[in-house]
């Protein structure tokens, strides 16, 4: 008779998890329609949760046999994780609803998405780490097939699924070899068995554990899903896709390159490099063709992994520390973006081309503003946020000693800056042909309204959030 | 007064100004009218706390005066931190006197989306005079790369027929040039440690280090200047900006390149600067030469002011490379006497083509008879443009062809032509546009400068001889900081000869 473990460090996961499961349950037998409710209530869960995460737990604690950890970086993280999951949700509500398509299933297996993230980024162990994977991939498929009458939306879902579960059978094989030639799946006992030498077979499966998770962050050259199922998963979705998986996989990726594998970072260096490189080139050429917002938003966002990936590769706290801050940022950045995205409707019809936003600057000024700044911001003008993101990666790649990978990153931020300003050019300088609709309800004008704020401010009062991420990135390396 | 932020005051007034604008609401002419007054009044009271700091400036001392600073970035060594000496004062001043004259002249010309055009000059401002307070680097280049976003918007919105690739070139070769900066700026604060200016200027970079940070530098200030061969975004640049875009570009934003060779490449990197001299006066003379040649056959007013802008920046590029006294001092005078002479031609062209609608030379012909006014001032700033003894134009280039002759007599031999060339190509457009017959028949009816603008261009033309006859106000506070960062670029080449014989 063992004893119970302790559930006070997954206490926000629990929330999670029994919240969904009751909120499944209320949806599912009230007689009348409870989605309004059912998706308010996850947004508060989901809240909740994170406050839980944030003043829950100090220090670093693992329970379940080592298999779950939870410390500074996980906290700040999930904290990301749980925010942005719950605005894009919020977002959803009125969007889903207008498209006559709002049902309780939504929030619920956005929950368990979520729910799924959190453990991710908590994994300690390979078992736990491709549970947790799974666990979200899944949630995932479903949400990009979830309007299905919708042809684009249902081959999204299919192509996302099949591509998905072959990264995740690379990181189950990976994770087997790695097994196998060490004896343990333990991410602390990982971090001390290759004292002597290390054998090929965990090297050739820590090549494909980081395939398999360059996959669900969707770098080059295991992007190709991306623009398919940005494109064509209803929008709320696509805006989740951005976002919340996005930090998880990363800092999934971050916690198994630097702590188990941290013996092996000469190795996973070079791979991480060459990935990021092409990240950076890939999203920045590719996206100049693009007529789809969504699309171009997809290549954007390849871009950014790629900027992320290059602070990866520099295996430091600092470097770490500028994903966290690049992440943080890229969040608010996008969060805005999908929000004027999402309000892009003429005479109630969705659209989503670029040439639809013209004249924007006349017909909605607020929201083009708005626009403009993310856009500028994306692009790492300064005195937008963006500016600093991109500034803190760089500064990790160079003291890192990456200055080729660095000279290729600001070169592709000039070509990426084309296409940004692009749009503001559609906005600004063109005359407006059909205009969009008005009245694009509270959430999507608080949220684009706060995101523009934010990112505007961030120069003049940056303490908090470097602070934050230095300390939360410190106790990735702390053991 | 002495104990207020004087800096913080000036740069971020205007953005308050911005701020409030950006609160009008109504109707469409009623923001109009009260956006421009609300922009006038900011940047007057902005130009009077800018002459504030010039009183309060003291000549002698050649350090970073009027500091102010705050705590910026946690954890890094980069902090908010304002100051000017005798090489960035009179940017400044610059900034602020352009920045009401080119609302003034706007007053009419700009029409449509007024709000957002004011809003758009005032964030610009601030940009601006940020740039050159500056005392960290980090700071300088987040007002540096700044300043793109409002010139983008004004030439792409306010612009000409080609207005969206003269913004897109404008902003993308600019951006290009500038991110090497900016990692250069990260690999020197790792090797020094800080982004203090002052600090940054004391520290000495290692020998090889010094070649890739000078030529990531001389790549986003080259741009900017811009030198030939990069110059080719600012023809359609000024082509397509509306008048005022194109006078704050002639008049301040190509001199933050100037400033940025002055302030940081050849203090911070002495013995790069002393090895590549030649190479910049290569460029900085086919330059003059090039571009003055070109200037001669443009059929475009503004084009032609343009490529003359290239061949006096060139005479600027060179003289702050000789590094002599002369050299440096005339080319920071050249800059504030090209600020002057330059905005003014672009307000000119601007005042005609507001009546006619054109930019074409051989549109015009005869405008004397109808315009004596605008003749007159037009004359001003021609001969100050040439060089004329008396104006300022003379002042600058004649101590920086002093300084290329100490240097190197072949460059200064090179380089005069360009004053031959510059005359010929200024008083041959002077001809096309003022003499000879008046035929065409909507200029029989045009008319004289009007109050507004004459009170556009009455301070450029007191400036323009002010500094021809008297330059000394602005040649003094200079003395102390130019001699002192020269003496510090001698003390360094001194030492890495020393270093490199010891090592023999």
């Amino acid at each position: 008779m063992t004893s119970l473990p302790s559930l006070q460090p997954i206490l926000p996961e629990l929330i999670v998890a029994i919240g969904a499961i009751a909120l499944l349950l209320f949806g599912v037998f009230q007689k009348k329609d409870t989605t309004r409710t059912v998706s308010w209530l996850a947004v508060l869960l989901l809240i909740v949760a994170g406050i839980v995460e944030h003043w829950g737990t100090t220090g670093r604690v693992e329970t379940f046999g080592s298999q779950f950890v939870v410390d500074g970086f996980a906290r700040f993280t999930k904290v990301l994780i749980l925010f942005a999951s719950a605005v894009c949700l919020a977002m959803a509500t009125g969007w889903l609803r207008k498209e006559q398509a709002e049902r309780i299933e939504f929030p619920v297996v956005t929950l368990f998405a979520t729910l799924g993230m959190m453990m991710m980024v908590s994994a300690n162990n390979l078992i736990s780490l491709y549970l947790s994977l799974e666990l979200q991939s899944l949630s995932l498929y479903v949400l990009a097939a979830y309007q299905r009458d919708n042809a684009k939306a249902t081959e999204a879902g299919l192509k996302y699924f099949v591509l998905g579960s072959l990264a995740s059978g690379m990181l189950l094989y990976g994770a087997s070899l790695v097994y196998g030639f060490s004896g343990t799946t333990g991410f602390d006992a990982l971090a001390h068995a290759f004292g002597n030498g290390i054998p090929v077979g965990v090297t050739v499966g820590m090549v494909f554990v980081l395939a398999g998770l360059a996959f669900k962050t969707s770098a080059v050259p295991f992007h190709m899903w991306t623009p398919d199922v940005y494109e064509g998963a209803p929008t709320p979705v696509t805006a989740l896709f951005s976002v919340s998986p996005k930090v998880a996989a990363l800092a999934l990726l971050i916690r198994v390159m630097i702590e188990p594998f941290g013996a092996l970072t000469h190795q996973w260096m070079q791979v991480v490099v060459v990935i990021s490189g092409a990240s950076m080139i890939l999203g920045a050429f590719a996206a100049i063709v693009q007529t789809n917002i969504k699309r171009l938003m997809a290549y954007s966002s390849i871009g950014h992994v790629g900027y992320m990936l290059m602070a990866v590769a520099t295996g430091t706290t600092e470097g770490v520390r500028g994903i966290l801050i690049y992440l943080s940022i890229y969040l608010f950045m996008n969060l805005g973006t999908w929000a004027i995205i999402m309000a892009m409707r003429q005479r109630g019809r969705l659209v989503e081309k670029i040439t639809d936003l013209a004249g924007l600057s006349k017909t909605h000024p607020g929201m083009a503003l708005a626009l403009a700044i993310f856009m500028f911001s994306m692009a790492g003008i300064p005195p937008l946020a963006g500016f600093w993101a991109k500034l803190y990666v760089f500064m990790a790649a160079i003291h890192g000693g990456l200055v080729i990978l660095a000279v290729i990153g600001v070169l592709s931020s000039v070509v990426g800056a084309y296409y940004y300003l692009r749009i503001v050019k559609i906005m600004y300088f063109d005359e407006p042909a059909e205009q969009l609709d008005k009245g694009v309800g509270t959430s999507l004008t608080v949220v684009m309204t706060v995101a523009a704020i934010v990112i505007a401010v961030v120069t003049l009062i940056p303490s908090p959030l470097v602070n934050r991420a230095g300390a939360a990135a410190a106790t990735l390396f702390g053991s | 007064m002495s104990d207020w932020p004087l800096l913080t005051i000036t740069t971020f007034l205007p953005l308050v100004g911005a701020l409030l604008i950006l609160t009008i609401r109504g109707e469409t002419e009623m923001v109009a009218r009260n956006a421009r007054n609300v922009a006038m009044l900011t940047s007057l009271a902005t130009l009077v706390v800018s002459l504030a700091i010039w009183n309060e400036f003291d000549p002698k001392s050649a350090d970073f005066q009027l500091i102010d600073q705050a705590k910026w970035m946690p954890g890094l060594a980069i902090n908010y931190k304002m100051g000017v000496d005798g090489i960035s004062l009179f940017f400044v001043l610059l900034s602020t006197l352009l920045t009401p004259i080119c609302i003034l002249s706007a007053w009419k010309a700009v029409k449509v989306r007024v709000k957002e055009y004011m809003i758009a000059f005032l964030i610009l401002e601030t940009m601006m005079i940020g740039t050159f307070c500056a005392l960290d680097l980090v700071l300088f280049y987040v007002f540096f790369e700044a300043v793109l976003i409002p010139m983008f918007i004004i030439i792409g919105v306010w612009g000409g027929p080609r207005r969206v690739y003269a913004a897109f070139k404008f902003f993308l070769y600019t951006l290009l040039g500038s991110v090497l900066l900016l990692l250069a700026l990260i690999a020197m604060y790792y090797d020094a440690g800080t982004t203090d200016i002052p600090t940054l200027l004391a520290h000495t970079f290692p020998h090889g280090m010094q070649y890739w940070l000078w030529f990531a530098f001389f790549a986003s200030f080259a741009v900017k200047v811009p030198m030939w061969p990069v110059h080719t975004w600012l023809p359609d640049a000024h082509v397509e900006a509306p008048t005022a875009g194109s006078v704050i570009l002639a008049g301040v934003l190509l001199k933050m390149g100037g400033y940025g060779f002055v302030r940081f490449s050849v203090p911070m990197f002495p013995i790069a600067t002393h090895d590549l001299a030649p190479l910049v006066y290569a460029l900085s003379v086919v330059a003059i030469v090039y571009t003055s040649l070109v200037a001669l056959v443009q059929e475009d007013m503004k084009k032609l002011i343009a490529y003359s802008s290239v061949a006096h920046m060139g005479f600027v590029t060179m003289g702050v490379f000789t590094v002599t006294t002369q050299g440096m001092e005339g080319a920071l005078f050249q800059m504030l006497s090209h600020g002057i002479v330059s905005a003014a031609l672009f307000l000119c062209v601007g005042v005609v083509y507001d009546r006619i609608h054109s930019r074409e030379i051989t549109r015009y012909g005869g405008l004397v008879n109808r315009m004596p006014a605008y003749a007159f001032v037009f004359m001003v700033f021609t001969l100050g443009s040439v060089g004329l003894p008396g104006t300022s134009g003379f002042v600058g280039e004649f101590l920086s062809l002093l300084g290329a002759f100490e240097a190197n007599t072949w460059v200064a031999l090179f380089a005069t032509t360009g004053v031959i060339l510059g005359a010929a190509y200024m008083l041959y457009l002077y001809r096309r546009i003022i003499f000879g017959k008046l035929t065409k028949e909507d200029l029989k009816t045009i008319l004289d400068l009007s109050p507004r603008e004459i009170a556009m261009f009455a301070p450029l033309v007191i400036g323009v001889f002010w500094m021809g006859l008297y330059p000394s106000s602005f040649l003094n506070p200079m003395h102390a900081s130019v001699a002192k960062l020269i003496g510090n670029y001698h003390v360094a080449l001194n030492m890495a000869h020393q270093l490199a014989s010891a090592a023999q």
